[in-house]
């Protein structure tokens, strides 16, 4: 069971949260212009990182913020924890 | 009556002033404070104990411990009763009842030991080979396989005990506590830090309970007994004895099942029987010890073949010769030390047999003096005796270890054969953690690799097997784990303890399965088996490996080894080795098994812990619930909420009690509770444009004071929800939900506002629970409601549809106003009246009584589900299913072309563009009182028999008293475009015919407007 930083409440543990998938997904501000597969890559494509993945979570049973996340998805390490809007924080190679 | 015939005169750590009585199968027998029931059995002599899993073979007990394969048994009676339960690990109580398993009628005569003698029939991989084919007979095997298959029986009535979680945190958790781990605890608790010292037994000190060894001069149970007494004083230590830690989870959360009343009869006033305890750790100590393996050899799970380590246990611990004659079989060092310790307690012991070519030299003078032979060089070869043993074959192996040299045989009686095949780290929970283990070939054994959590492995689970380096690198490990912790020692730390001296040990010789007695040493002389639990033997393995099974991944599943209840742990390192063995190549590339939690079974009861019965789930009521209830309303679970469903009169079945709510309904005049409803409370100056994004029809035309029903797509343009939402004020609006949905559309809402669009400025607040909802339809509708709020315009100009007012009920509402709504989901003339929460049943009532002159009848959801289906009003969930855009369900016209909005963009897709997507329809079958199963299949032709092509499924089926008929909804290929055709609901091998109609059936008209 993970151990997260909500950057609002601090160390909780994961049973708290609700994870939110890949973060970093932008919405395309004029959809009607892409085609359909470019469309589709956004709505349906996700990356499947063995390494290091940029997630976001949701402290559902706590302040209700959703945040970021920099996960090792081999050993589960957490590197970075940061606020939306927050520029991806530089990490450890 | 049995006699304790083989219960020591003296020693051993058990009380022999008292007698506890106790009963296997039909024997009463008495054991003592500090016994378990492994060591009462033993101390009366009793040698079998259960029956093997696949060949029924008789079994004796092996160990001492957890790693006991053989005496499993079923604990007590009636719903205490507990199956699989290990005799090792059972404390003895007065009282206490057990029976063997896994034979009929009895231990001593069972039926199923005819498996032992048809064994070639059975080999690995035999259900897999024999029950391909015929397809057809596969329940007829099954339902053999079932009654042949598990072990013992569950109880089958209920559990009379409590069963509670706790969580804790601290700075250092100790697993284990011999003497590697109490080190640890001692140095870590001495800096202040908060430790927490968990240990599977009843008493701390691990092997040092059991092999006689000294520090500082005294026996080791006199140190124990110190460090005992400083941790149990000390405010910062936690002392967890009983206390399995079986799983280790990520970032050191670990889960620890404290066996909190086990050793009791039954558990005292208001005691748990047991614990599930969640503890997350700053830093983990593992001082898990080690296993002895036994050696694989021809019968060497004949009653009294046993570990040497566990006989050792029984004499030192229990005070119980467990043979009177004993041979001991040994690769490594550790069976000297039993040897002397069985020929001390007046065991005879004719022999030592040692793999090795040099046996070690230490020992000679106290052999000597007990008159122990050494042979070395020689192997046990086989067992001689079935249901006890009688003697051992004795013979010279070839250099390889793989044949036997002729002409040295010898045979030696006796009746307990020890087994030493080195000592296996227990590893279990440093894998679970994510560490990689590593093979070390001296000591035989895999050692902790990489960890990737905060974790210490420390004593024998680390491969220091001299107690001096349990002792000093246990305490290393505590002090630096609490240094770690933010935690130093003010002054010196304890003082270091010292071992009595050891001789170096002369290195093992790892034979993984010895020659059989045969001949050419090909002859195997009987199964040697490596699994005593799952009843695999070394010819097993040997055959999955010519089988082509080169992964122990695929011989584990293939054969079981490693699959009972003890994880495999005498088992897997033995398995791993003949399989290297037969492959030829080192052990590590045969790779070893992943290790799972949790580390020892966990009852159902410690999973669920307080949560049982109506502690399940929370139970959500609305305030008219205890109403509902007095008036012989039937519930319907919905989410957590309890809703009712239909409210039945004296001698009315289900389907009359909702007739008769849906013809008052559009006759007179129905009354439903729709306080589960979700309602969100939106709020802020970019409100309107917030929800124009959200929901595909337009918002910002949508004046104050006006209602409008609205749809939201996922992404994917499938509809995700839908509702009616009220504009309160130009910043303001009250949107409902789905009743199940409101949980999701919420952080739906919120996760747009946070993650994309936080330069809306728009707050959404959960409001369902703060507002009781009535939900009043019928033609009566207006004149109850005039009698209510007197004086107040309720005609369709003033108080038109699809618009709310605050509106004043005396009587009902002193000081207070409640907002109606004029929208309903039923087509009839309704309002739906919101008052605060703690109004509701008093506004319930009021209409209630109001309305008896009108007949009003209140009703649950399944008449409402009656009513709007028949009007063609949608349940999102029952119309839907993740796949339905609104187009599919004839809404289409609603999609605004002015705006983008959440999952337009996927409604041009050329696939939700296609024009034989599932569409939404009525359906009337040609027998009128024919209603067809919701969620069968349509297809085109009369012939039901598959294959079929699907054209679609019903999604909602009804009896209408209103149509007087039934009717149906359905999504159907392509469905708008055949009205007036007939197509067939096939189900249950017949297919229906049904005339495909415009999904809305009925017609209110303008007045109910």
């Amino acid at each position: 069971m993970l151990l997260l930083q909500c950057p609002w409440c601090g160390d909780r543990s994961e049973e708290e949260f609700a994870c939110g998938g890949e973060g970093d997904i932008v919405r395309p501000l004029v959809p009607e212009e892409l085609d359909d597969r470019a469309w589709g890559d956004y709505v349906f494509m996700r990356r499947n990182e063995k390494g290091i993945h940029f997630e976001r979570w949701r402290h559902a049973h706590g302040c209700g913020r959703w945040f970021n996340v920099a996960r090792s998805t081999v050993t589960h390490e957490i590197l970075a924890s940061y606020q939306v809007g927050d520029d991806r924080p530089e990490l450890p190679e | 009556m049995r006699q304790a015939i083989n219960r020591l005169a003296e020693g051993g750590r058990i009380d022999r002033t008292e007698r506890l009585s106790f009963r296997f199968d039909d024997e009463i027998m008495y054991g003592h404070p500090g016994d378990t029931l492994a060591s009462a059995l033993l101390a009366n002599g009793v040698r079998l104990v259960g029956r093997s899993f696949k060949y029924h073979r008789p079994r004796g007990l092996m160990a001492a411990g957890g790693e006991e394969s053989n005496g499993l048994v079923r604990l007590r009676q009636g719903g205490r009763a507990e199956p699989n339960v290990r005799a090792t690990e059972i404390v003895l109580f007065d009282g206490l009842v057990a029976e063997s398993q896994n034979r009929w009628p009895s231990l001593r005569f069972d039926l199923g030991a005819l498996n032992d003698r048809l064994s070639p029939l059975f080999p690995a991989g035999f259900y897999y080979k024999t029950f391909m084919w015929p397809a057809n007979l596969w329940p007829s095997y099954e339902a053999v396989i079932r009654r042949m298959a598990g072990l013992g029986k569950a109880a089958k009535s209920g559990d009379p005990d409590r069963y509670e979680k706790k969580y804790a945190h601290c700075d250092v958790l100790v697993v284990g506590a011999g003497p590697a781990g109490l080190a640890a605890a001692l140095w870590a608790g001495r800096t202040g830090a908060r430790v927490i010292l968990a240990d599977e037994g009843t008493e701390l000190g691990g092997a040092l309970l059991g092999n006689g060894q000294q520090i500082d001069g005294r026996p080791g149970t006199a140190w124990v007994a110190g460090i005992e007494a400083e941790l149990a004083k000390a405010a910062n230590v936690r002392l967890l004895p009983r206390t399995t830690v079986g799983g280790y989870y990520d970032h050191n959360a670990l889960t620890l099942l404290e066996r909190v009343a086990d050793h009791l009869s039954k558990p005292d006033q208001g005691q748990p029987r047991q614990r599930l305890w969640q503890v997350r750790a700053k830093q983990v100590v593992l001082a898990t010890g080690a296993l002895e393996r036994p050696m694989v050899l021809a019968n060497n799970d004949r009653p009294g073949v046993m570990g040497a380590g566990a006989v050792q246990t029984y004499i030192n611990r229990y005070g119980v010769r467990p043979g009177r004659r004993a041979v001991l079989f040994t690769n490594n060092d550790s069976a000297y030390r039993v040897a002397l310790d069985l020929a001390q307690a007046g065991v005879e012991v004719p022999a030592i047999v040692d793999l090795r070519a040099q046996a070690p030299l230490g020992w000679r003078a106290e052999l000597d003096r007990f008159g122990i032979e050494v042979m070395a060089d020689r192997a046990v070869l086989g067992v001689a005796g079935r249901n006890a043993v009688t003697g051992v074959q004795i013979g010279k192996l070839n250099a390889a270890g793989n044949g036997v040299v002729p002409g040295l045989a010898r045979r030696i009686e006796c009746d307990l054969l020890c087994l030493s095949g080195g000592w296996t780290p227990s590893l279990h929970l440093l894998s679970q953690s994510g560490a990689r283990l590593r093979w070390d070939g001296t000591p035989g054994c895999f050692l902790p690799g990489e960890a990737h959590q905060a974790v210490r492995v420390v004593g024998a689970a680390n491969g220091d097997f001299m107690l001096q380096d349990c002792l000093t690198l246990g305490a290393g490990a505590g002090k630096s784990a609490a240094n770690d912790a933010g935690h130093q020692h003010r002054g010196r730390g304890p003082r270091k303890p010292v071992a009595a001296v050891e001789a170096d040990p002369t290195p093992p010789r790892p034979i993984w399965s010895i020659p059989g007695p045969g001949r050419d040493g090909r002859k195997s002389g009987g199964k040697a088996f490596v699994d005593f639990q799952s009843d695999v033997t070394a010819a097993d393995l040997r055959l999955a490996a010519r089988e082509g099974y080169h992964s122990i991944e695929h011989v584990k599943r293939y054969t079981t080894v490693g699959m009972g209840t003890d994880q495999g742990r005498t088992s897997n390192i033995n398995a791993l080795g003949i399989v290297a063995d037969a492959l030829d190549v080192a052990i590590p590339q045969v790779g070893h098994t992943t290790f799972r939690p949790p580390f020892s079974p966990v009852t159902f009861g410690a999973l669920a812990g307080g949560q049982t019965g109506p502690l399940l789930d929370p139970a959500r009521r609305t305030p008219m619930h205890g109403w509902h209830q007095a008036n012989g309303a039937v519930f319907e679970p919905v989410g957590q909420w309890h809703r009712p469903y239909y409210y039945p009169k004296a001698g009315e079945d289900m389907a009359a009690a909702v007739n008769r709510e849906t013809l008052a309904a559009r006759t007179s005049l129905g009354l439903m509770d729709a306080t589960t409803l979700g309602k969100i409370d939106i709020r802020g100056p970019d409100a309107a444009e917030f929800l124009n994004r959200i929901y595909i029809n337009g918002w910002k035309s949508l004046a104050v004071g006006g209602c409008r029903y609205g749809l939201m797509l996922g992404e994917d343009g499938m509809v995700f929800d839908d509702g009616v939402t009220a504009r309160l004020a130009e910043d303001h609006f009250h949107m409902t939900t789905t009743t199940g949905n409101a949980a999701h559309v919420h952080d739906w809402l919120e996760n747009w506002l946070q993650t994309e669009w936080p330069d809306l400025a728009v707050y959404c607040t959960s409001c369902t629970e703060q507002w009781a909802v009535a939900a009043l339809c019928g033609p009566n509708a207006r004149r109850l409601m005039a009698s209510l709020c007197p004086g107040f315009d309720l005609s369709a100009e003033a108080f038109p549809h699809m618009t709310w007012q605050t509106v004043a009920i005396p009587g009902v509402l002193e000081g207070l106003e409640a907002r109606i709504f004029r929208i309903g989901f039923t087509g009839e003339l309704s309002f739906e009246i919101n008052v605060p929460a703690g109004h509701g049943l008093a506004l319930w009532e009021a209409l209630m009584a109001a309305g008896e002159k009108y007949g009003i009848t209140p009703f649950g959801t399944e008449a409402m589900h009656v009513l709007r289906a028949e009007v063609g009003f949608i349940i999102v969930g029952q119309e839907t299913d993740g796949t339905t855009t609104p187009d599919d369900l004839g809404m289409g016209r609603m999609v605004s072309s002015k705006k983008d909005f959440l999952g337009k963009r996927s409604l041009s897709r050329s696939d939700t563009m296609r024009q034989d997507r599932p569409q939404l329809v009525g359906l009337l079958t040609d027998d009128p009182g024919h209603r067809v199963p919701e969620g069968a299949q349509l297809i085109a032709g009369n012939n039901p028999a598959p294959p079929q092509r699907g054209l679609g499924h019903v999604t909602s089926s009804y009896h209408s008293p209103n149509l007087d008929r039934t009717f149906a909804l359905a999504l159907l290929q392509g469905g708008r475009g055949r009205h007036g055709e007939t197509i067939h609901i096939a189900y249950d091998g017949r297919a229906v015919p049904a005339q495909v109609t415009a999904p809305r059936f009925l017609d209110p008209g303008e007045a109910a407007k």
